[in-house]
């Protein structure tokens, strides 16, 4: 396509240039799904930018509530937070989650961690709902459909879909496709498959093409929005 | 909500000379996984076990968090902040390593490829069932990987201090707090004797120095002996 003057424009391009421009549209009560194994693959500048909306009563759904002072503790802190969906909450410096919970300001749903990847996986998969082991015979059985399936008890769980995914990866084309950092890759190829909209923040954009296809960990198909960052904030 | 410590499980913790260290009981515990096994290394104690293992040794640590392959801990000029473990501590990796994403690695959880899950643990009963993820009342519920852990690896190992802060045995006869599952423990590894859970309860594989049995069953509330009776 040939712009007004005659320069090509690329007919998807996903790269936005500013964080309000990548967060924008998000909803108050929307369900976000926020990648990252504490601070590894965590968001942090994206979560950063909801605090510069007006949206709350968010539920989050994450591996872990926080800690200290950035990204998901700094919502908490804000009180922007109605539920947290997650496996771990109880991390070191989890200082901002912990008041909040404790002054029953924020609900909390515990879910064993693989359940909890494999909903956000079924959600983005077109499946239904899935049987597993996992929490048979503990207090998370408890109001779950069973099922014998080989002669071992299953309990059934249910997708769990994301209003929005926020994500961080280190590199990306103006096409989405994305490749990870060690193991800061985490949640995010799960949950860019899972959301309404995927936003990943990266390191670095490269130009179309530079990226092997046979290292693609998410392709673009699945990423709505990148926003590089460039210096991380201290 | 916590009472004094027991006096005389204090003065035994203090008298006994062979009382395990975490890194000594995670040196001992390594001796015991065989070169070749796929070892999912959880949050807390058991996270200094890939640090103590001699890196001659083939044993390749899983990490839920998508790592297979897990090195010692980090130092500092190594510190990578998309690479810890479990427990968010900073961690190297081997070579030979390789990065999953988390639905793949709870996959090879869940579907039976880890030889053995190492956990810590609240309390452990005679019938193999532990609890790890809740104090009620007392903390705020984490379950983490350890239920998946607990119901996809082949074997499930403890590795904690024999008695909590407050002076109360772990092991038991039946655990009241949550289950994190049901009947999977095989071996517990504790700071004062290593304990095998056998159809028939506790048997005593290993006391350390200047333990005796008799001693010992005085301060913990479940059966526990030499050999498995018939």
């Amino acid at each position: 396509m040939h712009g007004i003057f005659g320069v090509q424009t690329p007919m998807i391009e996903k790269q936005v240039t500013s964080l309000a421009e990548a967060v924008v549209g998000i909803r108050s009560g929307a369900t976000v799904l926020v990648g990252g194994f504490g601070n590894a693959g965590s968001p942090i500048e994206l979560l950063e930018a909801l605090l510069e909306t007006d949206v709350r009563e968010l539920t989050i759904v994450a591996n872990n509530a926080g800690s200290g002072n950035r990204g998901l503790a700094s919502l908490l802190r804000e009180g922007r937070v109605r539920k947290i969906i997650c496996s771990y909450p109880r991390s070191n410096g989890s200082i901002w989650f912990e008041r909040r919970y404790l002054a029953k300001e924020v609900e909390l749903e515990v879910v064993p961690q693989g359940t909890l990847s494999e909903r956000i996986r079924a959600a983005g998969a077109g499946i239904g709902g899935f049987f597993t082991t996992t929490g048979v015979g503990t207090d998370l059985a408890t109001g779950k459909e069973t099922q014998m399936i080989e002669g071992r008890e299953y309990l059934l769980e249910m997708p769990l879909f994301g209003d929005v995914a926020l994500i961080k990866a280190q590199r990306a084309d103006r096409w989405g496709n994305l490749v990870y950092h060690a193991a800061g890759r985490n949640f995010g190829p799960t949950m860019a498959a899972a959301a309404g909209l995927t936003v990943a923040q990266v390191s670095e954009i490269v130009p179309l093409g530079s990226i092997d296809p046979e290292t693609v960990v998410t392709p673009g198909i699945l990423v709505d929005r990148v926003i590089k960052i460039t210096v991380a904030k201290t | 909500m916590s009472r004094r410590p027991d006096d005389s499980i204090e003065r035994l913790l203090r008298t006994v000379p062979g009382r395990r260290t975490p890194r000594q009981l995670a040196a001992r515990l390594a001796a015991d996984i065989p070169d070749g096994w796929f070892v999912n290394i959880g949050i807390g104690k058991p996270t200094v076990i890939t640090d103590v293992v001699d890196p001659k040794r083939e044993i390749v640590f899983h990490s839920e968090n998508g790592i297979i392959g897990v090195g010692r801990f980090a130092e500092d000029s190594t510190q990578d902040d998309d690479l810890i473990n479990a427990g968010k501590e900073p961690v190297t990796i081997v070579s030979g390593a390789a990065f999953v994403h988390h639905s793949d690695s709870f996959a090879l959880i869940r579907g039976g490829h880890l030889d053995l899950a190492v956990m810590g643990a609240f309390q452990v009963a005679e019938n193999g069932d532990f609890a790890n993820w809740n104090i009620p009342g007392t903390k705020i519920p984490a379950i983490g990987g350890a239920m998946d852990l607990a119901i996809g690896a082949k074997r499930v190992w403890i590795m904690m201090d024999l008695f909590d802060p407050d002076g109360a045995s772990k092991l038991c006869e039946r655990c009241s707090y949550p289950l994190t599952a049901r009947g999977v423990v095989t071996q517990v590894y504790t700071d004062l004797a290593i304990f095998e859970v056998s159809a028939t309860g506790f048997i005593v594989n290993e006391l350390v120095e200047g333990l005796s049995l008799e001693e010992l069953q005085r301060h913990v509330p479940v059966k526990i002996r030499l050999e498995d009776c018939p």
